[in-house]
């Protein structure tokens, strides 16, 4: 019963954390503005904690090159179990534009696993919001609890 | 004694259920305030849950440590609180507690951790003195430290402390983290450095903090009643007015620093303090 329990809490609190992988500022500003009055996403648990160790999900955007590789991989390996990463925009998915420059590794999948991809440039608000919900989803399934 | 005993445990066992409750009350109105919808009242018990459930991952031993003396303190004064024992009693099994907190943000090497840890401790130099005076204007005006002689009492306290009360608002609003004086833990700016001395934590040992934190709001709650001990309907309507009223400075005032939360509590605090416990001896 009290996995039943903490499973419910995981599911209606996902904490976001968000993380720029130098990106043109669009996303960035795109999934800040879930956090605003006019989407509201605490309405659905969600906070944006700014901190791996307190996170449960990863949120991702721009393009993802050679040198903040090592950090994503950082950030990704502080946070507890269970966690989602959602790849966000077309830098986040493929390097966008930016992806025949020298430096671009291409995708965030390069570099750590992606449970859920919000395309778009940038990525409408609706969607990173049906992203998180996705990535729940997601973690349902990993938690064997889909019916 | 033996029903003192019971009703001690009973309120143990029932105290996170109202301390969560309380907390997501608070996040409702303070969604409504800012006119959004904000998420459901049983939120912070989803919160905790998840982060019970989360794999434990701690920086060192202190940590796991300091978290569970820092629950088992918040528990322990509020047992203490319901036996109706010795107001200094608690007082210092609360200071342990919150000592213990500053610890574990210490122990890890992390500046924000240790940025944290040090604005708690000014926090702590803050409210700690002017917690001290009310409960010795109280002993004051009845003559104990213990509970029992503060129900006994036979006109509300309030009316002899109203300035105490204030004082008393300051020592809530700190514990609260509420602005202006949410510089060490702040409940909303969750990705800022005021969320330092709770950075290094993680997982079950978050989920204990946030456990301990609803035990600590219960007990100064449970204080602020005893300024309306002698009926249950004032002690009902003073508490939700004291808790609507932290939530709307909450809305309405910017976080400051911790130079001027010592300036403001110790100088009208102290002087509030003053007043009315010379009052006492002139009345
Ligand atoms: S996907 Fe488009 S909007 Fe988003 S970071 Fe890349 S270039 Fe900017």
């Amino acid at each position: 019963m009290f996995t039943d329990l903490i499973n419910k809490g995981r599911l209606k609190s996902p904490w976001i954390m968000h993380f720029d992988c130098g990106s043109c500022n669009g996303c960035d500003i795109e999934v800040l503005a879930c956090l605003t009055p006019m989407y509201d996403i605490e309405r659905f648990g969600i906070v944006n904690v700014g901190n791996p160790k307190h996170a449960d999900v990863l949120l991702v955007t721009g393009t993802v090159n050679h040198r903040n590789k090592h950090v994503l991989k950082n950030l990704y390996d502080q946070m507890p179990d269970p966690k989602a990463v959602i790849a966000i925009g077309a830098c986040g998915l493929s390097g966008g534009i930016f992806r025949e420059a020298y430096n671009v590794v291409g995708g965030v999948d390069k570099v750590i696993p992606v449970d859920v991809y919000v395309p778009g440039c940038p990525a409408r608000p609706e969607a990173i919001i049906d992203g998180v919900v996705k990535a729940l989803e997601a973690v349902k399934v990993k938690l064997g609890l889909t019916a | 004694m033996v029903g003192k005993l019971v009703l001690a445990l009973l309120a143990v066992a029932l105290t996170p259920l109202v301390g969560g409750l309380l907390a997501g009350v608070d996040r409702r109105l303070t969604a409504w305030l800012q006119s959004r919808y904000g998420p459901p009242v049983l939120q912070p018990f989803y919160d905790v849950l998840k982060l019970l459930g989360k794999t434990k991952m701690v920086v060192n031993p202190w940590q796991a440590l300091s978290a569970s003396v820092y629950l088992a303190a918040a528990v322990t004064s509020v047992f203490i609180f319901f036996m109706q024992g010795d107001l200094l009693l608690i007082f210092f099994v609360l200071t342990i507690g919150a000592v213990f907190l500053v610890v574990g943000a210490l122990s890890a090497p992390s500046p924000y951790s240790q940025i944290g840890g040090q604005r708690e401790l000014w926090q702590m130099l803050a409210y700690e003195p002017l917690l001290i005076l009310v409960f010795v204007s109280m002993a004051m005006v009845t003559g104990s430290f213990r509970i029992t002689a503060i129900l006994e009492h036979p006109t509300p306290l309030l009316y002899d402390l109203p300035l105490m009360f204030i004082v008393l608002g300051y020592v809530l609003t700190i514990k609260l983290r509420k602005s202006p004086f949410d510089i060490s833990a702040s409940q909303h700016a969750h990705q800022e450095i005021v969320r330092g001395v709770l950075t290094e934590y993680s997982g079950p040992h978050l989920a204990l903090l946030e456990i301990a934190h609803w035990f600590e709001v219960v007990l100064v709650l449970g204080i602020c009643s005893l300024f309306f001990a002698t009926s249950a309907l004032g002690v009902v309507v003073l508490l939700a007015a004291t808790y609507f009223l932290e939530i709307l400075i909450d809305n309405v005032m910017a976080r400051m620093t911790w130079r001027w939360m010592l300036r403001s509590v110790l100088t009208v605090g102290l002087v509030l303090s003053l007043v009315n416990i010379l009052w006492l001896y002139v009345a």
